[in-house]
This record gives C-alpha cells, sequence and structure tokens, in this order.
C-alpha cells in the first residue's frame, strides 16, 4: 500500500559534529546513543533493543575494523545481533535500508541504526587517500584521480553541458554555512559570504575549498520500531515511508552521463512510488553534498527541478530555508561536516527533529513529509528515503 | 572457467608494459568492455576476447588536482581527464605536456605509455594522455 510506514523512528541522537580531538569513534557513537536513549524515555534500551546497524566507511583511520560489536559495546548493548555495513559515504544510508528491511521481516520489533566515523586526527593527504578507497583503484586512484576530482570531473562536466556557474557552486556553499550557524552540532557555524567562496584555495578545479565537504568526527543514530509500536514508546514518532536503494559502476569513466547518477536517480524513484509522494510533495530534504556540485545534481536526480537547472535553482533561493523547498536545514555536510559512516543517518536525525518541530532556529514551518538522499563515492551507491510526520 | 582466467586486470596491465591498450570483447554478443571484466556484463557470458584499442581520443572532461594523495605529492597540480577513445570506450588518466588553460572539452589526446614498474604492489605500469 502506498504511503503505508515501513518502519517509525522513535528517537534518535547526534555527537557534537567537529574535531573531536582526543575523542574515538565509538565514544561519539555512545554520545549518540545517550541522546537516543534519553529523548526515550518509555523505552528500555537494554531490554528491548535488538539488534544494532552501524555504518562506518574505513578501518585505515583508527586501525578498527568490526564496528558493529565495537559500537555495540560502548553503546552498552552487547549481547544485540550487530552488524557493520560499507557503502563508503553511504555506509549508514544502506544500514538504514538494512535496518527497515530487518523490522519488516518480522524478526525484529525494535533496532538500532547508526554510524560513526573519527577522520581528524590524520593528516590531509592520508585522509585523501583514505577516502578515495570509495573509487575504483585499478583505473581512478592508481592514475592520481582524487574523490574531489571525481566530482570536479562532474563539474567540468555540468558547466560544460548547461551553462552551470562557479558562483551557482558557491551559493550551495553559502547557504549551508547560513543553515550550519544555526545548528549548534554543527562542525562549522560561520556564515560566509560568495566572495569567501569564490576565493577560496582550489582543490581540484572547479571545486575550491569551499566547495568541498569537511573531514570531521562524528556519530549519529536512530531508534526505529514496527510502525504498531511507535506510540508506545512516543508521541511524535516519524514514519518511514519510503525507501530506495541502487548501484552503479564503481568507475565513473563507465557511465553514459557524468552530469547525473543513475543509481540516485533509480533510489528516488523507487522511494517515491513506495511512499505515493512526488518531488513536489517534499516540505524539507537532506541531500548528499559532499561537495557543491553533488547538491545541484542531487536536485536535478531528485525531481527537484529539470535536468541542467540545479544551479539557478539554489540561485534563485528555492532551496534556502526560507525557500519554497529547504534543503540541508542542518548546514549539510559542507557545514554539519562529513564523518562518512555517519553521515546517512545523520540526514535522517536532521528530518526527525524537523517532522517533529524539534529543529529550533532551522525549523522548518509546517513540514509534514521529509527525504534524505545519501550517496556512495562518486555515485556508485546511493540511498533515498521519505519521511512522514507521524 | 580455464580461458577467463587471463580476462584480468593484471593481464590488462601486462599489455600496458608493452605499449598496447587492450579491451575485453564479448563473442557471443558482441558487448566491448574497458576495463576489463570476466563476465560480460550484458549477458554473462564468458566467451571473451582480447581485442586492442587505438591508443586516442577526445577528452569529455577534466579536472587540475591541487591536493594530491601522498603518492602524488609531488606531481600536483596536475591534470586527469577522462577521454572518449576512437572506439567509443572511455578510459581517465593524467594529461602531460599541456598548460592547464589549454586543457578543453572535446581537444585531441593519445595515450603515452611508461613501461616502468613499481617495486611493491601493485606492479603495474602507467600510461597518461598528452596532446596529438
Ligand atoms: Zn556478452
Amino acid at each position: 500500500m502506498k504511503g503505508k510506514p515501513l518502519a517509525s523512528i522513535v528517537s534518535a541522537g547526534l555527537s557534537k559534529f567537529g574535531k573531536m580531538k582526543g575523542l574515538y569513534g565509538r565514544e561519539l557513537f555512545a554520545q549518540a546513543a545517550k541522546e537516543a536513549y534519553e529523548r526515550c524515555p518509555n523505552l528500555d534500551p537494554k531490554k528491548e533493543i535488538q539488534a544494532l546497524f552501524v555504518g562506518h566507511m574505513g578501518e585505515s583511520y583508527e586501525h578498527q575494523g568490526h564496528t558493529g560489536a565495537t559500537a555495540a559495546d560502548w553503546a552498552g548493548l552487547t549481547p544485540v545481533a550487530a552488524m557493520r555495513t560499507e557503502a563508503a559515504c553511504a555506509s549508514s544510508g544502506v544500514a538504514l535500508r538494512a535496518a527497515i528491511l530487518a523490522i519488516l521481516s518480522g524478526i525484529y520489533d525494535v533496532v538500532m541504526v547508526g554510524g560513526l566515523e573519527k577522520m581528524t586526527h590524520r593528516t590531509t593527504p592520508e585522509v585523501t587517500e583514505f577516502l578515495a578507497m570509495a573509487s575504483d583503484f585499478p583505473f581512478e586512484q592508481w592514475h592520481g584521480i582524487t574523490f574531489p576530482g571525481l566530482y570536479a570531473l562532474m563539474a567540468t562536466a555540468h558547466m560544460h553541458r548547461y551553462g552551470t556557474t562557479e558562483e551557482q557552486l558557491a551559493h550551495v556553499s553559502v547557504k549551508n554555512h547560513y543553515n550550519g550557524s544555526l545548528n549548534p552540532k554543527a562542525h562549522m557555524q560561520k556564515i560566509i559570504t560568495l566572495e569567501d567562496a569564490l576565493k577560496s584555495r582550489i582543490i581540484a578545479w572547479p571545486l575550491k575549498l569551499y566547495d568541498c565537504s569537511l573531514i570531521t568526527d562524528g556519530a549519529s543514530c536512530l531508534i526505529i520500531t514496527k510502525p504498531e509500536l511507535a506510540k508506545k514508546y512516543t508521541d511524535i514518532p516519524v514514519h518511514i515511508i519510503g525507501s530506495g536503494h541502487a548501484c552503479d559502476t564503481i568507475g565513473i569513466y563507465e557511465r553514459e552521463s557524468y552530469t547525473s547518477l543513475r543509481a540516485a536517480k533509480l533510489a528516488a524513484k523507487q522511494a517515491y512510488e513506495m511512499a505515493g509522494v512526488s518531488p513536489q510533495e517534499i516540505n524539507v530534504a537532506e541531500v548528499h553534498d559532499c561537495f557543491t556540485i553533488a547538491e545541484i545534481i542531487a536536485y536535478e536526480d531528485l525531481g527537484f527541478c529539470e535536468e541542467g537547472m540545479g544551479g539557478r535553482l539554489v540561485e534563485n533561493g528555492e532551496t534556502r530555508l526560507d525557500g519554497k523547498l529547504p534543503v540541508n536545514t542542518s548546514g549539510g555536510l559542507k557545514a554539519k561536516g562529513h564523518p562518512v559512516g555517519a553521515t546517512g543517518t545523520a540526514q535522517a536525525y536532521e528530518i526527525y527533529l524537523q517532522l517533529t518541530d524539534q529543529a529550533e532556529k532551522r525549523q522548518v514551518e509546517n513540514a509534514t513529509i521529509g527525504l534524505s538522499h545519501n550517496v556512495g563515492g562518486s555515485g556508485a551507491t546511493a540511498t533515498v528515503h521519505i519521511y512522514r510526520r507521524g | 572457467m580455464a580461458e577467463t582466467t587471463s580476462f584480468t586486470i593484471e593481464q590488462f596491465y601486462k599489455f600496458i608494459e608493452k605499449g598496447k591498450l587492450m579491451s575485453v570483447r564479448c563473442t557471443e554478443c558482441g558487448k566491448v568492455m574497458l576495463p576489463p571484466k570476466p563476465i560480460c556484463d550484458e549477458c554473462l557470458s564468458d566467451k571473451l576476447e582480447w581485442k586492442q584499442l587505438a591508443p586516442r581520443g577526445k577528452l569529455e572532461t577534466y579536472t587540475v588536482i591541487h591536493v594530491a594523495p601522498t603518492q602524488f605529492q609531488s606531481l600536483a597540480p596536475y591534470a586527469v581527464g577522462i577521454v572518449k577513445l576512437q572506439d567509443g570506450l572511455k578510459l581517465p588518466g593524467i594529461i602531460k605536456n599541456v598548460a592547464f588553460e589549454d586543457l578543453h572539452i572535446g581537444m585531441e589526446l593519445e595515450i603515452e605509455f611508461d613501461a616502468s614498474l613499481p617495486s611493491k604492489w601493485p606492479i603495474w605500469p602507467r600510461y597518461y594522455f598528452k596532446p596529438i
């Protein structure tokens, strides 16, 4: 049935995002879990949470794999069924998908899903190298193509094909920094100007420092239940009504288009159909702005505008907090930060706040339907989820 | 299965070492694949053969990388792009011998093979693009 809840979010938690000196990924996850426990006094986590799904991209950062059990341990949840999912930057979007399927299977009534990444203790060249592992090794990394480099290839193609400008890219950054300034948990809470963005140093032309998301430490989590149990735990649940998940070639060069992500379009189509809603019905969205061009492409792939019009949509202010469809009210990956494995469920956390009127200074009025869009690597994985106020 | 074992990335780079750009062609459906894969990604057949490609084509998109990973620090800034080869297949790589301001979509490039090999894994040679 279209629009029928698949699972319901009854609580959520987010660690502070930023350079969290001296705190490891699992400790940040414990912060997020503690917030989720406190938000939901009607739930006894130790007795009622039956499984944990954790997104985590890289063992290289902390020399630590086996993140399912590790996160369960530090969140006080042993001996639950714990597992890690890895899909680069979509690791916890995929974890969310897995958690929803686990609820739908009927085996679990209550599960926790989240993600974590600890990155800032490493040097920039090290992080650049680790992030590149999300792309193809033999034909991309081996030839010096970095992760920003892949999105720069998309940006060059988008500018050439549609006339998208560096100023339009900068508008994404300015908007998301403004939103981040209203989010006390964001990594950066500084308003920037178009000029700041345009004058920042080049990372991979045409992408500059302010076109790139931040290297951030952080963790996020949600507690989700069978829809029929949601009201037992909270008066204000958020129902997940659509879920989409698709993949594409690992190498960007094998794809027909560099200006659109096939996996994201497919995941969106699945999620919209399942939810029975159209792109025009979305009131608030968190999209994967790992780079400014990625947000512009996301508008197009999600049907918020026609192909090629994403640059104009942001330039006209339509995705600002006071616009027709506010996008990345949290500050996005750009300003809130991008602790890779934590991002997918951190997006869901923001949508949860918005749809329960808990987003404070950045609250979108009368938001009923929300969407999150999480992309792995250069688009080889994408998940899209649609949510409805409970 | 024996005949599929050689359609590997390792073998692709052995050809590069000899100055040959090779793709894999499916003899069942005719699909030509670059990179080489051991199973046709169109019809799933493993009846394959190597097919040599002309090492030139046109630039489809590009970037200039300023912040490089550890291994490429000394080279930065450097240009990389995706080239659509004459045969229609696409290949990414570093573009050498070009001023950054002269880079443009549609420019004609050819491959320069570099046979020198690293001492530890992966023992793969590299190739570069340069203007014709
Ligand atoms: Zn075939």
